[in-house]
């Protein structure tokens, strides 16, 4: 994996933060609620959860694209000492793009399509000032060659359209990549792709980080993904982090019982036959954190003081887990091979 | 474990809402209910409404009766008045009697007209959306004509053929909107057409009729709906417009909005009321079209919101 | 029970200033060879542009087949028209993709789940309010839902409506087309579970298509791989996944991300090159040589026909034997 030093400050921080959504004639969404966690040069960071949990929101809320009305952001988000959410606009254009970047789910909508991608790499280029108008051009023909597209040269004057799924989120991570940020945040980044694009792009993720010391956020449902990228892991349910640890003991022991759902009822390849133990209810089945843990009405071990008081996250041996009843260690997910 | 799973079912009752099958329909005139803006435009259109409909009984005069020609001068036309609420026109009738029976002549005529062009149009709209094939070229092909000739030269044809008439103007009014509301239905079908769920009703073993009117049809009639409420509103101008040059009813005594707009055109100067009243009365008339039109579209989209 | 042979779907690609004329084809399935058996499952799996839900698609007559058979019970469905093809539609019924688009949102769940009793008279009168509910229970969901509409419900319970309208019409075959993929991971083993209980007691066949590989593992006797169009390996689930013979299938393989930190660093990945070609235009021979790493000249003049090399294991490949020699293993 890459070389962290732990011994430095983290680079970006968000500290206890909280999106409250509110639309005329609905109950104001607590969408993200009080979530914390940093990352530091050259770390891979993933951030799991399924749809609702919050993930999404997370990620625009550290580069401020949450939409300005009817939305109320709470909480702390430092990068390199600077606090982003009392940040002018002005500041945070100096920062978005250029020292932390974003690569989106869906390439096919991300990139104008009316623009060559020559025009996109050098108007990022150009904005943030790396370089002269005249050298832009050499600057995003090398950047097409660095994440691996073939005939750089020719593929600036081509339109979006003329290029295939993962051909444009290679295009997207090398626009994000111009301005060598130090921090890559990617949402979802191949959801949309072919399985063995995919293989191809989280390559490419993996050897650019390396290559440059990045830090890279990841936010995904795939927990085979994450297992294969990062270095620690937090799981996000309902708006906040339940679970959170380096990559080997999480997945070998999970102690949150919706993580340990959430591994059991994935299908895996390597092994043979069993069956699947799905998560009982649905996503809608979720109780107000403030009446008590959220999760409680899916879980598997339920108790009476599940309800009542929201548990906290605590440490436990080598994770962090925010459960008044975890699972103990020993039991392990999977039977031997 | 019961009193965990009672707990956790009274925390969870508070947030379920029961409702028992709200279909689309309902939920659309739910959001209506509480735009503001949308019962605005409700509002302006049932009040011409009623008007148009209790003229008769809530007019004061005849509207044609010139009975105060007497008062007019070729410089001074009475305006306002205990008398006469809207004053006189200036032929010497009662402008509120006029107002208000001018209010059934647009609003019959852009009503009926629409209604008529539309259901046309709808219909061959229908006809090439579910057929397809050389039935949807045909078809194709004949409002692209008819979208070909500029409305104005096909209502003064209408008129060479027809004569200065009210029939005249509403078959004007009329015919423009056939193509439009063929397309609308057509497009918004063949937009359907390639959901999943008609896919799935064809698996089952659907015919094409229950295929078409079951599925097809109730789903495409969205877009349908909010062009006509905004068609409604473009159809009181055109009438009133083509009356006022000229082509409507040949009696100049015919209480309608846009002849008297023609009509007060030579007393600007003297007597503005008379183009200001009936003027601020189509422009009211269609704001609320207009509002209630963009309101249902919203309602009818929910995506649109925000 | 079923069985599909040298199954062709081509769209064609029209041009042309006032008259459209056909210029090329999109040749999305190019010859296509199935059996399944009664009771089992057989998984179709492939990346997206390989042909594997228009193959699903043209089993159920959605879409026009171009040449080919698809025989079922005896029954040529490729061959039927009109009152015929709508008879024998109930036999073979179909799962959609996304459960927001696969429901008509002005119609309510008890409606749409009745459609296909009435259609082919299956219940009369009162007996198909019954059935109804006795559906909705064997899919998981309140009976409450029949009255309700389809935004009223989360995408796994639409996708569980769907399943329900399936069964309504009482057939032998199922096409689930990516029945799984538009859900959230927790609610895809649900439905997953439910398609299989559904089979174990009604006995139904199933054919599984989707790009989930885990997924298809899981639930697949058997499983054909599919690239561009045509079948490139098929075999025994177990046997797949123990030895893929297709340089394709073991691309796939090695692509697939398994959650557990300590098999995914020690795996070693074999990462295609390149981008899929154009279905409008194939590469000569085999199709797959443009992006193959083992690559030999005799693979752009042959195409490679989909042969028994093992038993009960066919590859379409010239070498599938002199690679099995070196295999990789996923483990």
């Amino acid at each position: 994996m890459s070389k962290v030093d732990n011994s430095t400050e983290p680079l970006l921080a968000v500290t206890d933060l909280k999106v409250t959504f509110n639309t005329r004639g609905t109950t104001p969404v607590r969408a993200v609620d009080g979530v914390s966690f940093s990352v530091r040069a050259g770390e891979t960071l993933g951030v799991v959860g399924e749809s609702g949990s919050g993930k999404s929101v997370t990620s625009l809320a550290i580069l401020g694209l949450l939409p300005e009305r009817g939305v109320q952001v709470e909480g702390s988000i430092t990068f390199d000492g600077a606090e982003l959410l009392t940040s002018s606009e002005r500041e945070m254009q100096a920062v978005r793009g250029r020292r932390v970047a974003m690569v989106f789910q869906d390439p096919m909508s991300s990139l104008n399509p009316v623009l060559t991608i020559g025009r996109q790499l050098t108007e990022v280029l150009r904005r943030h000032h790396v370089c002269h108008k005249a050298e832009a051009p050499g600057r995003a023909a090398a950047l097409l060659d660095r994440v691996g597209i073939p005939e750089a040269r020719r593929r600036l004057d081509n339109y979006p359209h003329q290029l295939s799924g993962g051909m444009r989120q290679r295009v997207m991570i090398a626009m994000a990549l111009a301005c060598e940020p130090a921090v890559l945040i990617a949402d979802e980044p191949t959801t949309a792709l072919d399985v063995t694009i995919q293989a191809q792009v989280l390559e490419l993720l993996r050897e650019l980080v390396a290559q440059s010391n990045t830090a890279l956020i990841l936010i995904t449902h795939d927990l085979g993904v994450v297992a294969g990228m990062c270095d620690r892991v937090h799981v996000m349910y309902s708006g906040r982090i339940v679970e959170s640890g380096e990559r080997h003991p999480l997945f070998a022991q999970p102690r949150h019982h919706y993580t340990r759902g959430l591994l059991a009822s994935v299908p895996r390849l390597d092994l043979v036959g069993g069956k699947l133990t799905p998560i009982s209810g649905s996503p809608r089945d979720v109780i107000d954190w403030a009446d008590g843990c959220a999760f409680a009405p899916r879980c598997p071990a339920v108790t009476e003081s599940c309800l009542g008081t929201p548990p906290a996250l605590e440490p436990l041996d080598d994770t962090f887990v925010r459960c008044v009843n975890p699972a103990p260690l020993g039991q392990s997910m999977w039977k031997a091979d | 474990m019961a009193t965990v799973q009672e707990h956790l079912q009274s925390l969870m009752g508070n947030r379920v809402v029961e409702t028992s099958g709200s279909s689309l329909t309902r939920e659309t005139w739910n959001r209506l209910r509480h735009n503001r803006i949308a019962l605005v435009g409700l509002g302006v259109i049932v009040f011409f409404v009623l008007i148009a409909i209790f003229a008769p009984w809530l007019a004061p005069h005849d509207p044609r009766a010139t009975t105060w020609f007497d008062q007019i001068r070729p410089s001074s036309v009475p305006g306002p008045s205990r008398e006469h609420l809207l004053g006189l026109d200036e032929s010497g009738r009662d402008m509120l009697s006029r107002i208000l029976y001018g209010a059934r002549a647009s609003l019959i005529i852009g009503i009926v007209s629409l209604g008529i062009g539309a259901s046309i149009g709808a219909a061959f709209g229908l006809l090439a959306g579910a057929f397809g094939g050389w039935v949807d070229s045909v078809i194709m092909r004949i409002t692209d004509v008819m979208l070909a000739v500029p409305g104005l030269l096909l209502a003064l044809s209408i008129a060479a053929v027809l004569g200065q008439s009210q029939v005249a103007v509403m078959v004007a009014v009329a015919v423009p909107n056939i193509p439009l509301f063929a397309r609308l239905l057509r497009s918004s079908m063949l937009a359907e057409r390639q959901k999943d769920y008609v896919n799935a009703a064809t698996s089952v073993g659907l015919g094409r009729r229950p295929l078409v009117m079951s599925h097809i049809v109730p789903n495409s009639l969205g877009p349908m709906i909010v062009q006509g409420t905004l068609a409604l509103a473009t159809a009181v101008i055109d009438a009133a417009a083509l009356s006022f040059l000229g082509l409507g009813s040949a009696d100049p005594g015919v209480p309608e909005w846009g002849r008297m707009l023609a009509n007060a055109q030579r007393y600007l100067n003297v007597a503005p009321h008379l183009s200001i009243i009936p003027g601020v009365v189509i422009f009211i008339t269609v704001l609320g079209f207009n509002l209630f039109g963009e309101a249902l579209r919203e309602a009818l989209d929910p995506k649109l919101r925000r | 029970m079923l069985t599909v042979r040298d199954l062709r779907v081509h769209f064609p690609i029209y041009e042309g200033v006032i008259f459209d004329r056909q210029v090329g084809a999109v040749r999305a399935v190019d010859g296509v060879d199935l059996d399944i058996a009664d009771g089992q499952t057989l998984g179709l799996v492939g990346e997206s542009g390989c042909g594997k839900s228009t193959v699903g698609k043209a089993i159920v007559r959605l879409v026009p087949i171009t040449t080919g058979t698809v025989v079922f019970d005896d029954i040529e469905l490729s061959k039927l028209e009109g009152a015929e093809l709508r008879k024998a539609r109930r036999h073979v019924q179909m799962i959609f993709q996304d459960p927001y688009s696969s429901l008509n949102p002005r119609q309510n769940v008890g409606s749409t789940i009745a459609e296909p009793i009435k259609t082919h008279s299956l219940r009369q009168g009162a007996a198909v309010g019954q059935r109804v509910l006795e559906l909705l229970d064997a899919v998981g969901l309140p009976r409450g839902a029949a009255h309700r509409y389809p935004h009223e419900f989360s995408g796994g319970q639409r996708q569980r409506i769907g399943i329900a309208r399936a069964l309504a019409a009482e057939p032998s075959l199922i096409v689930a087309d990516e029945p799984v993929s538009a859900l959230d991971v927790s609610i895809q083993a649900q439905v997953i579970n439910l398609m299989e209980e559904l089979q174990q007691n009604l006995g139904l066949t199933y054919l599984m298509i989707s790009h989930d590989l885990a997924v298809v593992h899981h639930i697949a006797d058997a499983v054909a791989v599919m690239y561009l169009g045509g079948i490139v390996e098929l075999a025994p689930a177990d046997r797949l996944y123990t030895e893929p013979l297709h340089p394709y299938t073991l691309a796939l393989m090695s692509a697939v991300p398994v959650p557990d930190p300590v098999v995914e660093d020690r795996r070693q990945r074999t990462v295609l090159q390149g981008d899929l070609p154009s279905p409008a235009n194939p590469p000569s021979g085999c199709r797959f040589r443009t992006r193959c790493p083992f690559v030999q000249a005799r693979c752009a003049e042959e195409q490679p026909v989909l042969r028994e090399v093992r038993p009960g294991h066919k590859v379409a490949c010239h070498f599938a034997e002199e690679l099995a020699e070196q295999r990789v293993s996923v483990r």
